[in-house]
């Protein structure tokens, strides 16, 4: 398991359509460098997994190219493509053993028995299941089953691994534990990953980049933490982490600032991100963790709010409140064990900076 | 008063319904165009004459011997008058299934005073069986055969002859018949053919003369098949019973001819089954009685080409019944058709059928 | 409550046995369970066991000879066939007290067409025999009364029958189900020219493979094309493959005859081609071929369902799995699929093989000589000559041959690996 280096893939204008009418993915550009982890992200229905199909090579693109190492691949059947595979429910051969599936794509290449052997080996090592070569595949656990369709996408050295909802079927515990190991075999390793999920924690834990995908465009594709800090759109900022809106109009623009008036006449400042005039309407996003109650006159944004319902969670609380007229305003305030005398009913001032306060489009 | 009127009406209703319902017969027949013949010259103007009875015909005289069987088995006849050929009908007779009649009681004389056992005379086969008809078992040939150059086969031993009569043939998958037809043809006179058939030389000889057109052999085992190939051309020349070749020459008018050379005569009758409770038997024999007499069995003459089993019926036959043409001509019995007939030995068969017919079947086999 | 020490019997709290009490508080839902599937055992018991029961036995019964002939029977028993010589004036006497009675009865006509199963001329000897018994004098001698009546009464071989089939159980008739007799050196094969059921049983098998195989062959590709479907057209296509279903037997076979005969529409379109000569039209019916046709047409839906619901259950991403792993599509197929439908393939063929194997009205109608099965032997001695011990003794083998079968396959295949869905 040797492998250095990982593939470079490159989507060159890809669309497809099933039916001739609608589009399932829009005009997809992208380009994966070798050995990158790159997580497409997104509900279902959003065009990630046909995107996956279409690199696998089971579904052809209507119209575009797809690169494999600079080489293109539309006309290149799925077996020669050389690619790993993971599928959703593992897919792992009933009647055959671990040891069985492990081998097939080594006979398939016609490999000396030899080396079929000592190479299954060392991938059942990788996953530590060494001792259950002999086993079928229904008789493990599904967190064995998960790594032996690993192990079988790797053994024989693909550069580029397509892992398609992979932990879907696993409880949320193991799940973390897969999560690790798998990006801990993909930085051993140093293939290229490209990793489908709708599962936003693991694309944030996994990934070196993540393609946020709706409505078959990518919405944004950036670095875990810029997807969480820096969201382009409504869209990203409401489906990756926990999020506050508050719909207003532009009435000022200064620079990459702006100000935004609410429903009630709130004004509000906000970092300019998605909004182009004056007028515009807009959806004001903001983290619940970076609202405060210690507020202070030097904060950019203060407002006064209702306190409609408290929800004790251990290392924090959460606070549903009335702000603006939206009263599914969420805060989140760290529990360090000194009393506070937050009640229902009461109302109470907040604040944040500028820069916690995005200003994105407009949602319907 | 109204009220009173209306139960007691109801009531009368009831009654008459219930006796009605008391005199179902179940009659047992072939079916077709023969059941038909049955019901028109029989039971419909026995039903009209006898209010109070009521015909249901059953298809199964096929597979009767079978089910009579079972039914003995199970206690439970339902059947009240059974349509068989002679040699089922003495097999029924010898199971004890079917009841012995006594023809001076049970049969009608004929109208100039001749006893039923005398009208009937040697067709009264079997203790238990009542004469209906007399069929036969004969030849039908195409006689539009490019490849006979205009010749026609006028006796049984042209089916032998390929050279003249090349073309396939179609024979009833069973030996009886066919192995008194081989054994006449390999020159055997007609009154020799039983005692030579009884031994395992003249088994072997009958199936030898038959092997020689084997392989151009159809065997049919349902009397429709012969008509039909012989209209579908596979078969240039097959036996089947004469009322089916009736039908395909002058109901369908396809150019095919009747062989009348050693035609074998077959008898169908009736069989009361053994074992019917009293009152269901009293209405059987007054049905059976009627439906036999003299002048019924010359009615059904009309409607099918098989000849009356009595002898008092003979004169009485004429003209068919849609068609409209003289039937006379075309009973096996018409001196003209009769010519050369062979005589079917029903007691000789019931004997060695199991024996002819396993050797029979193992010769097909190979 | 109860420790797990070893040795010491677990008790519930009041004392009793934890085994007991455990059987006892499942008896309730066991008898429960018992009472719900009744309806259906008795059923089956009623249906299915017991006919079953009754042909098994019907195949050595043969209690008429003692129960019509009691006395005779009796008195043969001191009598030797190989003596060469008919029995004596005291098993004549015997003979007429039983004769008496069983034509008073009507029972002679019976015990003769029994016995002519076994040799040709009994049913008539018996039937002439009972015409002359009012007419014999009572007082004797006998010997010369029956040998006036009918000669073969002086045939040792019409006593060594009689002999022979006076127990109450026979094995004469699996004997003949198997071409064989027993003669008076012990048992024997039949002559040659009457050797007709172990032929006609090895021919039903080897066409019922035939057929069987010709069901996978044709049905599998459909069935594989039904899985791959969407579900609105493959339940359009699954009407036509039921199609056949819903008409006829008989019509069904009679078109066959159509298409099939030598003036038929294949012939006739062969010859229009000039593909065959009008002298060279194909047989292709009333005989093997024929019976492989029209079997196949009947038997292939019973083939197609097993495997379409086996089929429809295997996922394709088992296919697409193996081809991301380098497997082209031949050898995605072949090792990867084909090994998943190996249950529908076996629950199809043992279903096609298991009708085929019992079928009689089609092969009687298209086979021909050549294309019949041992099951239109057992029809005919059913409804036709009345011998039911021969029928059931052959249908006894053939039930013994397909449970044989069903061992080697369990042991081949393994039982376990039959799915229907």
């Amino acid at each position: 398991m040797a492998n250095t280096r990982g593939a470079a893939v490159k989507y060159d204008s890809v669309q497809k359509s099933y039916d001739g009418e609608t589009l399932v993915v829009k005009n997809l550009n992208l380009d994966i460098p070798p050995g990158e982890f790159l997580t497409m992200l997104g509900p279902s229905g959003s065009g990630k997994t046909t995107c996956l199909m279409m690199l696998a090579g089971f579904e052809p693109a209507t119209h575009g190219e797809i690169y494999l190492n600079d080489r293109p691949i539309n006309n290149v059947p799925p077996h020669k493509r050389g690619i790993g595979m993971v599928f959703q429910n593992y897919a792992l051969f009933p009647h055959m053993t671990v040891a069985e599936n492990l081998a097939f794509p080594l006979q398939v290449r016609n490999m000396n028995k030899a080396e079929q052997e000592e190479k299954v080996q060392r991938a059942l090592e990788m996953v530590e299941l060494g001792a259950f070569g002999n086993r079928r595949p229904a008789q493990l656990s599904g967190g064995q089953q998960q790594r032996v369709a690993v192990a079988r996408a790797l053994v024989f050295n693909p550069e580029l691994v397509l892992m398609d909802e992979p932990l879907g079927a696993l409880d949320k515990q193991l799940r973390e534990q897969m999560q690790y190991e798998i990006k801990h075999i993909h930085e051993s390793l140093g293939v290229t990953v490209v990793y489908v999920t709708h599962d936003q924690t693991e694309a944030l834990t996994m990934s070196d980049r993540v393609a946020v995908f709706n409505d078959g465009i990518i919405q944004q594709l950036s670095t875990p933490d810029d997807l969480y800090e820096d969201p382009q759109n409504s869209f990203v900022a409401q489906f990756i982490g926990e999020n506050n809106k508050l719909s207003g109009k532009v009435i000022d623009i200064q620079g990459e600032e702006c100000l935004v008036e609410l429903g009630d006449g709130t004004q509000l400042k906000a970092d300019r991100v998605n909004v182009s005039a004056v007028g515009d309407q807009t959806t004001l996003s903001l983290r619940p963790e970076r609202v405060e109650f210690d507020t202070h006159d030097s904060m950019d944004n203060l407002v006064n709010a209702r306190v409609e319902e408290l929800i004790y969670l251990g290392d924090h609380i959460r606070v549903r409140m009335n702000v603006a007229g939206n009263d599914e305003f969420i805060v989140k305030v760290r529990n360090r064990g000194e009393k506070r005398t937050l009640n229902v009913g009461d109302t109470v001032p907040l604040g944040w900076a500028l820069n916690d306060c995005k200003a994105l489009d407009a949602v319907v | 008063m109204k009220l009173r009127t209306v139960i007691l009406a109801g009531t009368a209703l009831a009654f008459t319904g219930s006796a009605a319902l008391a005199t179902d017969l179940t009659l047992v027949s072939w079916g077709g165009a023969y059941q038909a013949s049955q019901k028109n010259a029989y039971t419909d103007p026995y039903m009209a004459e006898n209010a109070g009875v009521n015909v249901i015909w059953d298809e199964s005289s096929a597979e009767a011997v079978a089910k009579l069987r079972a039914m003995n088995e199970a206690g439970n006849i339902t059947w009240d008058l059974v349509d068989v050929v002679a040699s089922d009908a003495i097999r029924l007779c010898d199971e004890g299934l079917a009841m012995e009649i006594n023809p001076d009681t049970d049969l009608a004389a004929a109208p100039d005073g001749t006893s039923a056992a005398d009208d009937f005379g040697d067709l009264l086969v079997s203790e238990c069986f009542i004469p209906q008809i007399v069929y036969s078992t004969t030849f039908g040939y195409r006689s539009d055969v490019a490849e006979w150059g205009g010749k026609e086969p006028t006796e049984i031993c042209d089916v032998f002859d390929l050279e003249t009569f090349p073309g396939k043939r179609s024979l009833e998958k069973r030996p009886i018949n066919n192995v008194e037809w081989a054994l006449l043809c390999d020159g055997v006179p007609k009154e020799d053919v039983y005692s030579v058939l009884e031994t395992e030389e003249g088994q072997a000889r009958a199936l030898a003369k038959l092997d020689t057109i084997k392989d151009n052999v159809v065997w049919w085992s349902a009397g429709a098949e012969t008509p039909q190939l012989l209209a579908d051309k596979e078969v240039v020349i097959g036996s089947t019973y004469n009322g089916r070749l009736f039908a395909l020459i002058e109901e369908q008018k396809q150019p095919v001819k009747m062989l009348w050379d050693a035609q074998v005569f077959d008898l169908d009758g009736w069989i009361i089954p053994a074992g019917l409770p009293e009152d269901r038997l009293a209405a059987t024999k007054k049905l059976v009685k009627y439906a036999t007499d003299t002048q019924r069995l010359a009615d059904q003459a009309k409607f099918i080409s098989y000849g009356p089993a009595r002898k008092s019926s003979a004169p009485l036959v004429g003209k068919h019944a849609t068609l409209g043409i003289d039937m006379a001509p075309h009973m096996p019995t018409d001196p003209n058709n009769a010519k050369n007939t062979f005589l079917y030995n029903y007691e000789w068969w019931a004997d060695y059928r199991d024996d002819i017919d396993a050797k029979f079947q193992a010769w097909l086999a190979q | 409550m109860s420790d797990t020490t070893d040795g010491q019997v677990l008790t519930t709290q009041d004392g009793k046995p934890l085994k007991a009490a455990l059987a006892k508080a499942l008896r309730r839902e066991k008898l429960r369970a018992l009472l719900l599937i009744a309806p259906l055992l008795i059923f089956v018991l009623i249906t299915f066991v017991a006919p079953i029961a009754d042909m098994l036995f019907r195949s050595v019964e043969n209690g008429i000879v003692a129960e019509t002939l009691p006395k005779t029977a009796f008195a043969l028993r001191e009598w030797d066939p190989g003596s060469g010589n008919v029995p004596d004036e005291e098993v004549f006497a015997a003979l007429y007290g039983d004769m008496v009675v069983a034509v008073g009865e009507k029972k002679h006509t019976r015990l003769g067409s029994r016995l002519n199963y076994e040799q040709s001329g009994i049913s008539s000897l018996f039937r002439k025999t009972g015409r002359r018994i009012k007419r014999m004098d009572e007082a004797g001698p006998f010997t010369e009364q029956f040998l006036d009546a009918d000669k073969k009464w002086g045939d040792v071989s019409t006593w060594q029958v009689l002999k022979q089939f006076s127990p109450k159980y026979t094995d004469g008739y699996f004997l003949n189900a198997f071409d064989a007799k027993r003669g008076i050196d012990g048992i024997e094969m039949k002559p040659a020219d009457e050797r007709i059921y172990m032929l006609l049983f090895g021919r039903t098998l080897f066409l019922s493979i035939v057929i069987t195989l010709a069901c996978l062959v044709l049905g599998y590709p459909i069935a594989f094309l039904l899985a791959a479907l969407p579900l609105r057209t493959s339940n359009l296509l699954m009407i036509l493959v039921l199609l056949p279903f819903w008409t006829s037997l008989l019509v069904r076979t009679s078109a066959w005859k159509v298409l099939l005969q030598q003036q038929g529409v294949i012939n006739d379109f062969l010859v229009w081609t000039g593909l065959v000569s009008e002298a060279g039209r194909l047989v292709m019916i009333n005989n093997q071929t024929g019976t492989i046709i029209a079997m196949t047409h009947i038997l292939l839906p019973f083939m197609i369902l097993p495997l379409y619901s086996v089929m429809k259950t295997i996922s394709p991403t088992y296919v697409r799995a193996a081809k991301s792993l380098g497997a082209n599509d031949w050898t995605a197929f072949w090792r990867v699929y084909f090994p998943q439908s190996v249950p529908g393939i076996g629950a199809g063929a043992v279903l096609a093989f298991i009708l085929s194997i019992g079928y009689y009205i089609t092969p009687e109608l298209v086979g021909g000589t050549s294309g019949i099965f041992i099951s239109n032997r057992i029809a005919y001695h059913i409804s036709s000559s009345l011998n039911w011990g021969l029928a059931a003794s052959l249908g006894t083998l053939l039930l013994v041959a397909v449970l044989v079968l069903f061992v080697v396959y369990d042991r081949i295949v393994g039982i376990d690996n039959v799915k229907l869905g």
